[in-house]
């Protein structure tokens, strides 16, 4: 196996790793199971997994606080876990079950979680960067300090409705986060075949938006860079962009023939760049954990997931009523 | 315990495919995401990756197999020192390809016998037809004359004090105090916090609005017209109008998106489409288009408290007209309710917004040629008052409905539908659809005037349906 880069011994204590390492590692088999009940048909339609990119979130949840926000795309199963929502319930709207989310009705690419301040769950490339925008307006509006996490593509940073909100974000000093996951492939056009702009965070000086690249295979840099982007936007002094260079190993969805890269560079990246095996690598070197500490945490998280996709089977599928209610909200008060 | 691993189906479609090649052979050892197999459709070449970890037990599908069953056990996959007869045969091919087979289960639980739980769709009109016609205001309430614009500057004033989570956002809707002048006088009163300027970004600034009201604030948003909203329509269809559906009821989208709508006076096809259709297709949206000041105000301060998202389609044409309005603390009007401008038992108009200045002169004067016309006003498109319409039918038994939009898929087509199936019998001609013309808006003033439906064209449906 290839030598695998590590950072310096990092100052941080053994229990905040092993977070990292379960909170990685529960996304992590909790889309491989969901790969496999797609592949047994209980999974339909379209579903993005998040494997490969899981420090990203692990990294940026650990750099919020309690009433700060977070909207993404459709890939949005590792955000729901990482903001603490629940398996069973994520997995259940995967089955298109009762018990899940959005009781069935959302699927994969859209459930919300009003209790953990996720926003979504969108579908439509980009629309989610002025919904984040919004909702950190609606914080300053409100007046409070929270934070909005806006989470997108590097293909969706092509689209233009992610340039109108840079201005508007700036010319309102939004307390909002912009965090391009750079996986380097849009569906199967790479970065490079769709933008001749070196760099996509750079992007945002056109506007004054501060930004920076993080490495996002170590969910310690990625704490530290989340730190740094939500403590400029708590002291009121507009957004900030952070570009995650990270990876997805799998297809864009469970039906993606891969022919755009090569398997040796997925393989390279899962051998040498893992951002989970990094955080055991950094456990296990620096004696915070023993081989049979982190077996103990597999077995913990292999029977989570298992319970979730148990639930998300058990689940019954919602009553045909549910075809006909959620359309409108219905209660009107005619008086203020 | 040894583990059959099953063809996957790896897109929604696929039923079955070709299993072309095998990565791995009996005896190596996988670890979860190695990819041990390529598997082709008639659309792609798959790589299909190991879950599990373990051995490579035994392959029971050789590669160069077509049309391999989804769910079908491709190979065993065993733990170290298993071989692979220590499987059960057959047992957990039968319970995936069991849970795989859900939808039908589950369907004919949720459905028993005799179809009890039977999914049944709200109606649109009820067998007998009771329109709410009660006076919108108590008999006697003072009158003051005041334009639509007023009417609707005090609306949005009016929920502004009441509610300081109400605010307006759009181009030049403080400094400038509106492109029309709806917002005259707001910066004054509530500062630029709660009167803001945006930029002329139509697509981020109603995807703000959007996440503002996720957020729990309640936007009004205007567009400087709503032809320009064609940049925001995918905010306002899929992020605004989907979202409570999508959520299954837990997060909706309070947001008024108004400004004017339809044709103004020659400025051209850009300037003058009227969308009073296209919005009022969707589900998840409601849809006021209001003709007189009284309704202009009143639809407007329900549509600011409603948990809904709502367009709001003004005109600016009627913004400078004047009409009479209730003079109440806190005057309001529901949506789904219909006026009725003029009774009348020989025909139907129906109209809304702007059409209703050509449906209610027609009646004038067809009146004074001993024809009487019903003329109602539907107000709000969705809901849509259908009760008022087929009870209105049934006495008149004809129908005209006005409108400027386009004739094909218009709202007058919607209604028409409506009475055919629940009114035909009460139907003595049949219905006419009046509708702008089916061109883009010419500027010529001779032209505009012909694509524009106008006064004579109701009157003359009117005598084509009464025969008269
Ligand atoms: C407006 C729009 N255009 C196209 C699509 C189809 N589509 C879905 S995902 C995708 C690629 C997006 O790539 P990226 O933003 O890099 O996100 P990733 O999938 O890599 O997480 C495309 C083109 C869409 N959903 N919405
Ligand atoms: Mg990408």
């Amino acid at each position: 196996m290839a030598a695998r880069r590590t950072t310096k011994k990092p100052n941080i204590s053994a229990e905040e790793l092993l977070g990292y390492y379960r909170d990685m590692l529960l996304i992590r088999r909790f889309e491989e199971k969901a790969g496999q009940l797609y592949g047994m048909g209980l999974i339909g339609g379209f579903c993005h997994l998040y494997i490969g990119q899981e420090a990203v979130v692990v990294g940026l949840e650990a750099a919020a606080k309690e009433g700060d926000k977070r909207v993404t795309s459709y890939r949005d199963h590792g955000h729901m876990l990482a903001c603490g929502m629940d398996p069973n319930g994520v997995m259940a709207e995967l089955t298109g079950r009762e018990g899940g989310y959005s009781k069935g009705k959302g699927g994969s690419m859209h459930m919300f979680s009003k209790e953990k301040h996720f926003y979504g769950g969108h579908g439509i490339v980009g629309a989610q960067v002025p919904i984040g925008a919004g909702l950190a307006f609606a914080d300053k509006y409100l007046g409070n300090d929270n934070v909005t996490f806006a989470y997108f593509g590097d293909g969706a940073a092509n689209q233009g409705q992610v340039y109108e909100t840079y201005n508007m974000a700036m010319l309102w000093d939004l307390p909002v986060v912009f965090v391009i996951e750079n996986n380097k492939y849009a569906m199967g056009t790479s970065v490079q075949r769709a933008t001749k702009s070196p760099s996509l965070w750079e992007r945002g000086a056109a506007y004054g938006i501060p930004g920076e690249e993080v490495d996002g295979m170590d969910v310690l840099a990625v704490k530290a860079a989340g730190e740094k982007a939500v403590a400029h936007c708590r002291a009121g002094k507009g957004p900030y962009i952070l570009e995650v260079m990270t990876y997805r190993y799998r297809g864009h969805s469970m039906s993606d023939p891969a022919k755009y890269r090569t398997r040796d560079e997925v393989q390279k990246m899962r051998d040498e760049r893992d951002a989970i095996e990094h955080v055991r690598d950094l456990l296990l070197q620096g004696k915070h954990a023993t081989e049979d500490d982190l077996k103990a945490i597999d077995k913990d998280i292999k029977a989570v997931v298992n319970d979730a996709a148990e639930f998300s089977k058990e689940s019954p599928e919602p009553a045909l009523e549910e075809l006909w209610t959620d359309i409108y909200a219905d209660t009107v008060p005619q008086t203020a | 315990m040894a583990t059959e691993i099953l063809m996957p189906a790896l897109s929604p479609t696929m039923e079955e495919g070709t299993l072309a090649k095998w990565l791995v052979k009996e005896g190596d050892t996988v670890s979860a995401g190695d990819v041990i197999a390529e598997i082709e459709t008639d659309k792609a070449t798959m790589e299909f990756e190991a879950v599990d970890e373990g051995t490579m037990g035994k392959i029971l599908v050789a590669e160069g197999t077509e049309g391999v069953k989804v769910n079908t056990p491709i190979a065993v996959l065993v733990d170290e020192g298993e071989s692979a007869d220590d499987i059960a045969s057959g047992d957990t091919a039968a319970q995936a390809l069991e849970a795989a087979a859900p939808a039908a289960d589950a369907a004919a639980k949720a459905a028993p016998a005799g179809g009890s739980a039977k999914a049944a769709p709200p109606a649109t009109a009820s067998a007998e037809p009771k329109p709410d016609t009660s006076p919108d205001w108590p008999e006697g309430t003072e009158m003051r004359t005041q334009t639509v614009r007023e009417s609707l500057r005090d609306a949005m004033a009016e929920e502004m004090r009441a509610n300081d989570r109400v605010f307006v956002m759009g181009e030049e809707v403080a400094e400038y105090q509106g492109a029309y002048k709806i917002t005259q006088g707001l910066l004054d009163e509530f500062g630029a916090r709660r009167v803001v300027d945006t930029p002329i970004t139509e697509h981020g600034f109603a995807g703000i609005g959007v996440g503002a009201a996720f957020g729990g604030l309640r936007p009004i948003v205007e567009f400087m017209t709503f032809n320009f909203a064609m940049q925001a329509i995918d905010q306002i269809l899929n992020s605004a109008a989907k979202t409570l559906y999508m959520s299954g009821g837990q997060m909706g989208c309070p947001i008024v998106f108004r400004g004017p709508n339809g044709a103004a006076a020659r400025v051209g096809a850009q300037h003058s489409q009227c969308y009073a259709a296209w919005y009022s297709q969707i589900p998840g949206l409601k849809v006021a288009m209001p003709y007189s000041a009284a309704d202009a105000k009143g639809l407007l301060k329900s549509a600011i408290r409603d948990p809904n998202p709502v367009i709001f389609l003004e005109n600016e044409i009627l913004y400078g007209r004047s009409f009479e309005v209730p003079v109440l603390d806190d005057f309001t009007v529901p949506f789904g309710k219909a006026k009725i401008w003029r009774e009348g038992s020989d025909v139907t108009i129906v109209s809304f917004g702007i059409g209703m200045t050509y449906a209610l002169e027609a009646a004038g004067k067809l009146a004074e040629d001993g024809i009487e016309a019903e003329v109602i006003d539907l107000r709000t498109l969705r809901p849509m008052d259908t009760d008022a319409i087929l009870a209105s039918v049934r006495k008149t038994n004809r129908l005209v409905t006005v409108e400027e939009g386009f004739p094909q898929g218009s709202v007058g087509n919607y209604i028409t539908s409506v009475v055919m199936e629940h009114a035909f019998d009460y139907l003595d001609a049949p219905v006419i659809n009046l509708t702008g013309k089916d061109v883009p808006m010419p500027y010529a003033a001779n032209l505009e005037k012909l694509a524009l439906v106008t006064t004579d064209e109701v009157i003359d449906a009117v005598r084509r349906v009464t025969y008269r």
